[in-house]
């Protein structure tokens, strides 16, 4: 059978893919980050899974014009790296796994939760800097990826514990799936972070160090924060947060954090990374 | 009836900041289209050579074709635009995402820069226009 072995999390700032790309990494500004991820990218060369079911938000690269769904699921054998107005990022071609993808459609369907199911898309920075912060600058990804995009940029966005109960649904899709497969769940974007008006550049520490610290083990706390408060506290964009909401709910009641990191700034975020495995 | 957390006017109520609706992303439909349209090379190349011919292709209004030659990102979310789709216009011209979030807050550059590393903007004081707080 399938199981959920590990969740992680992370922001997935554009310019982070761009110091990757650029050769930046060494760089005073950037080496703090990347130092963050040193523990990560160790850790899953032991721990590589068959299968990421990868929750990001497409930053009008794919939809959003034309089609706002809420969440869409990524059903391609492929999925190539979107241009964003600077060309796309030299990174390999995402391979999906269209067989995963159908039986958690069906049984996220079934559970009542109204997917759009996405046959053919380009997949941003929202998805392939998380990858490169975790497998660096490879010739091909290590592992297959079901992307799962989230709306967090036209209001309403899914509610904290809407995404909360889609974590958990597909906690229980992935333990039905009869192949034996690793799988792990990612949830990125965030942290506190705002890219709009006067007020762009909101930072709040406190709001993110708390997030982190309630997702080990106070998550009722989390499904309460409305998105009026994320706002508030996190500013426009780091609502992103939700996302980590889903990976969480999808590793079961209790977790054992195996890693965490927290750095102000990159470009306009506060970069949040954090690594939990379920304990039974 | 159903129960809501709180009234949706509150949204209005944070400093500096839009809510990016289903209303304003209809008044920017024709805004988005011309930015998403900047994905392709032969796109941006041709925007490059002729920006106002290239903008006249797209049924944008004339305040939003203005405000994308002055490069006016407060202007351009005014006029409904979103972060996301905006970038594309300011990848095109080269700039960083912290260049073109920065310039909505009539500080330089340098200044914005500086205030990022230095641990970003505080919430106090930012969280509520009625509150104060």
């Amino acid at each position: 059978m399938a199981r959920i072995t590990a969740g992680i999390a992370t922001s997935h700032v554009p310019a982070i893919g761009a110091a990757i790309d650029l050769g930046k990494t060494q760089e005073p500004y950037w080496a703090p980050v990347f130092a963050g991820y040193e523990w990560v990218k160790a850790w899953i060369k032991d721990n590589t899974p068959d299968v990421v079911i990868l929750c990001y938000n497409d930053h009008a690269s794919a939809m959003m014009l034309d089609i706002v769904p809420t969440f869409a699921l990524g059903f391609a054998e492929e999925f190539e790296p979107a241009d964003e107005g600077w060309g796309a990022r030299p990174v390999p071609t995402v391979i999906g796994d269209p067989d995963l993808a159908g039986h958690l459609a069906e049984q996220l369907v079934i559970d009542d939760f109204d997917l759009t199911i996405m046959n053919a898309m380009d997949v941003d920075h929202g998805l392939t800097v998380p990858l490169s912060l975790m497998f660096g600058q490879v010739s091909e990804w290590p592992c297959r990826v079901i992307p799962l995009a989230v709306n967090v940029t036209q209001f309403p966005t899914p509610s904290a514990d809407r995404c909360w109960q889609l974590g958990a649904a597909i906690r229980d899709a992935v333990a039905a799936y009869p192949e034996d497969l690793d799988v792990q769940i990612w949830g990125t974007g965030g942290m506190s972070h705002q890219l709009q008006g006067p007020r762009a550049g909101l930072i709040n520490p406190e709001f993110d160090v708390a997030f982190l610290d309630n997702l080990v083990d106070s998550t009722d706390q989390l499904r309460k924060i409305t998105r009026l408060e994320f706002l508030r506290e996190a500013g426009s964009e780091g609502i992103e947060l939700i996302m980590w909401l889903i990976m969480r709910a999808a590793l079961g009641p209790k977790v054992e954090e195996l890693h965490r990191f927290y750095h102000v700034p990159a470009s306009n975020t506060a970069v949040g990374h954090t690594v939990l495995r379920p304990v039974e | 009836m159903r129960q809501r957390l709180y009234p949706l006017e509150d949204l209005e109520d944070i400093p500096g900041t839009t809510v990016f609706t289903a209303r304003r992303s209809r008044q920017a439909y024709h805004l988005h289209k011309f930015c998403m349209s900047l994905m392709d090379k032969d796109n941006r190349n041709a925007f490059k050579a002729d920006e106002r011919g290239y903008l006249d292709r797209f049924r944008m209004s004339e305040e939003q074709k203005q405000a994308v030659l002055q490069r006016d990102f407060n202007r351009l979310i005014e006029l409904g635009g979103n972060i996301y789709f905006l970038v594309k216009l300011s990848n095109t011209d080269g700039w960083s995402t912290q260049k073109a979030v920065g310039s909505m807050t009539g500080m330089t550059a340098d200044e914005y820069a500086a205030m990022m590393r230095e641990g970003g903007r505080s919430p106090e004081g930012q969280r509520s226009k009625r509150g104060g707080n």
